[in-house]
């Protein structure tokens, strides 16, 4: 019996980016890499078709989906990046997929139906980022309560909050 | 008129008032309301297990439905989301009741001054006994709770009317010192700046 050596991760990535630029013709990739971890940056106008190819070639599990506020970052050209965190498991390669979203249409396709995995965390991103997600199956806030106003992960946000820690009614001895 | 009873009596009838009857027998069978958010909760536990055994101080009998204490203790921080549901659990005890406010989160919001923390209980319902300490120890826990039953041995009713003389709130107001720093950062001053003085 052989133990199958893996193969390297240079060398999976690169066929990775075969298949995606075959199933991706016309689509603008932007390839990155910093110590082994493998970026690609995608528009967000051809969201749903990017994520459908991800997943056709190979990246099955949607590990994370955040975002990040660029707001104060000196070099951005945009406000907001939102990050799919991709695994292929049967490989164990790892790819990090981001795309620019900007003021003031902050909505873009929900990823629930390429992963299911990506019903909580969009809610979650919506919760703290106030971006929207069209055709998820139930959005609304995850963490906070549902009448909170503000996205306290935004950058312009203050961080001890716009009073919602003292809006609540005191209750004296006597009443209680 | 006391001592002339006493002597014919001798030491077969004891007096006393009623209140302080009550306050003796209260101070010495509180149950505590768990209500542990944080590791002060750990600290807790700690203080009920068998090292530092708080049945030595006859409040050993915890309960985890209000309805049954009468001592909530409130250990760890408490999040604006979890602040109604607090108050709720409180007004669910029966009188009388009272309240220890455990560890720096739940007297002042400790180290999280942020939006979504509740800077102290105190300023949103009544508190009795504060213990300080980050987490304190079980035996500062086992302090408060000696200084809760000699409050109440001192001033105990057995009507609690002592409870309906408190119609003020007992905490720093809402909107106080941190909330006006908060207000001027957001209206361009900066902490940083020599010249500005946050609390003034």
């Amino acid at each position: 019996m052989t133990i199958e050596t893996p193969k390297p991760s240079s060398v999976e990535i690169d066929e990775v980016k075969l298949k995606l630029a075959d199933a991706l013709a016309g689509v603008a990739l932007e390839w990155s890499e910093f110590r082994d971890q493998y970026r690609v940056v995608f528009p967000a106008t051809e969201l749903l078709k990017c994520l459908n190819a991800f997943k056709s070639a190979g990246f099955e599990q949607l590990s994370d989906l955040t975002a990040v506020d660029l707001l104060e970052y000196s070099n951005a050209t945009d406000r907001f990046e939102i990050v799919y965190c991709l695994l292929n498991v049967d490989t164990g390669l790892r790819m990090i997929a981001k795309t620019y979203l900007n003021e003031p249409d902050l909505t873009i396709p929900s990823a629930t139906s390429v992963w299911s995995g990506a019903d909580w965390l969009e809610r979650e991103v919506y919760d703290m980022y106030g971006i929207l997600f069209s055709g998820h199956p139930n959005f609304k806030r995850l963490l906070l309560p549902q009448e909170f106003q503000s996205f306290p992960m935004r950058k312009d946000y203050p961080v001890k909050g716009r009073g919602e820690r003292h809006n609540f009614p005191v209750i004296t001895r006597a009443e209680s | 008129m006391a001592t002339q009873i006493n002597k014919q009596l001798g030491d077969n009838v004891f007096l006393t008032t009623l209140d302080a009857a009550a306050s003796w027998g209260r101070a010495n069978s509180l149950w505590p309301m768990p209500f542990a958010t944080a590791c002060c909760g750990i600290e807790l536990m700690s203080t009920a297990a068998s090292k530092h055994d708080l049945s030595r101080f006859g409040s050993e009998v915890m309960r985890f439905s209000p309805r049954q204490c009468d001592l909530m203790i409130v250990a760890g921080r408490v999040v604006m989301k979890m602040l109604p549901v607090l108050q709720r659990i409180w007004l669910q005890m029966p009188e009388p009741k009272w309240c220890i406010s455990m560890g720096a989160c739940a007297c002042s919001g400790g180290v999280f001054d942020t939006y979504a923390v509740v800077q102290g209980i105190d300023r949103f319902m009544p508190v009795d006994v504060y213990i300080p300490g980050c987490p304190p120890r079980p035996e500062q826990l086992i302090r408060g709770i000696i200084d809760l039953q000699e409050k109440i041995q001192k001033g105990g009713t057995i009507n609690a009317r002592e409870f309906k003389l408190r119609i003020l709130p007992e905490g720093p107001p809402r909107f106080d010192e941190d909330e006006l720093i908060r207000i001027r950062e957001r209206n361009g001053f900066k902490l940083d700046d020599p010249t500005y003085d946050p609390v003034h």
